[in-house]
């Protein structure tokens, strides 16, 4: 059997790779691309301790961090669409009217 | 080397070079295509660690509902303008992002387990346990989850909805 470590350093890279997503590009959509991608990575660590804790919580866990993600794209790609819809961009360095 | 451990390592490394495509790719539906793969990916692990119940979800969720709706973002937008070079960024970012994955690896090495400690009660992750946890004694979760997603719908449709005049 794979042991628990393996799955704990492959979610921890799977996660920075999100944060460099999140960090570089100028693409609103691409962001929240690399916000799911860290959402699954999480998703994985949950998982692997379900598994090796040997109790169901973490599945459950997971099932929430589902639902909530569902929700965050919908709202996040709804906020998007508007976005676009007054600037005609996605570049989010753009928006800075709150900027001081 | 066992097989599984094989398995792991391939799988591993196709979940490593699709999340980086995703980072990496200048085409926003290429990147989507990646993540689409990153998720099938993750869902053949949460099989592997015996949660097939999540891992079907995951399909039909993520793969599924979510990335479809990306593509159907992405295509009702069609954003032609090319992003902007970003190399400087990149290198902070990426030297940010390897620290953060070794803190993250250090913390999370360090749990002890038993090496099998569910001893393949072959109920684990099935449906039944799944839903015994759920409506037992993450009913109120459950229910204010609904709610979540009812507000998300809602929201959804008064953002999306073009601004009339009333």
């Amino acid at each position: 059997m794979v042991p628990l470590n393996y799955y704990l350093i492959l979610s921890a890279i799977v996660f920075a790779i999100g944060v460099i997503g999140v960090l570089t590009r100028r693409n609103l959509i691409v962001v929240l691309m690399s916000i799911e991608l860290m959402l699954n990575a999480v998703n994985l660590t949950f998982i692997a301790f379900s598994r090796f804790l040997g109790s169901m919580e973490g599945q459950v866990a997971v099932f929430f961090v589902m639902a909530v993600a569902a929700a965050e794209a919908v709202i996040g790609l709804a906020i998007i669409i508007s976005v676009y819809r007054h600037r005609q961009s996605l570049d989010p360095q753009e928006m800075q009217l709150l900027k001081w | 080397m066992d097989a599984p451990t094989l398995t792991f390592l391939a799988l591993a490394t196709l979940l490593v070079v699709s999340s980086l495509l995703v980072v990496l790719l200048p085409n926003v539906v290429h990147g989507a295509m990646a993540l689409v793969t990153a998720l099938l990916i993750i869902s053949v692990f949460f099989v592997m660690l015996q949660a097939p119940m999540v891992g079907v979800l995951q399909v039909l969720v993520y793969a599924g509902a979510i990335m479809v709706l990306f593509l159907f973002v992405i295509m009702f937008l069609n954003p032609a303008a090319p992003e902007r070079s970003h190399r400087v960024w990149l290198g902070f970012a990426g030297l940010l992002a390897v620290l953060l994955g070794a803190l993250l690896t250090a913390m999370l090495i360090k749990t002890e387990t038993a090496a099998d400690p569910i001893a393949s009660t072959d109920l684990f992750g099935s449906p039944e346990m799944l839903a015994k946890s759920l409506f037992g004694d993450f009913v109120l979760p459950f229910e204010i989850a609904s709610i979540l997603l009812l507000v998300a719908i809602v929201g959804a449709v008064v953002l999306a909805l073009r601004e009339r005049r009333l």
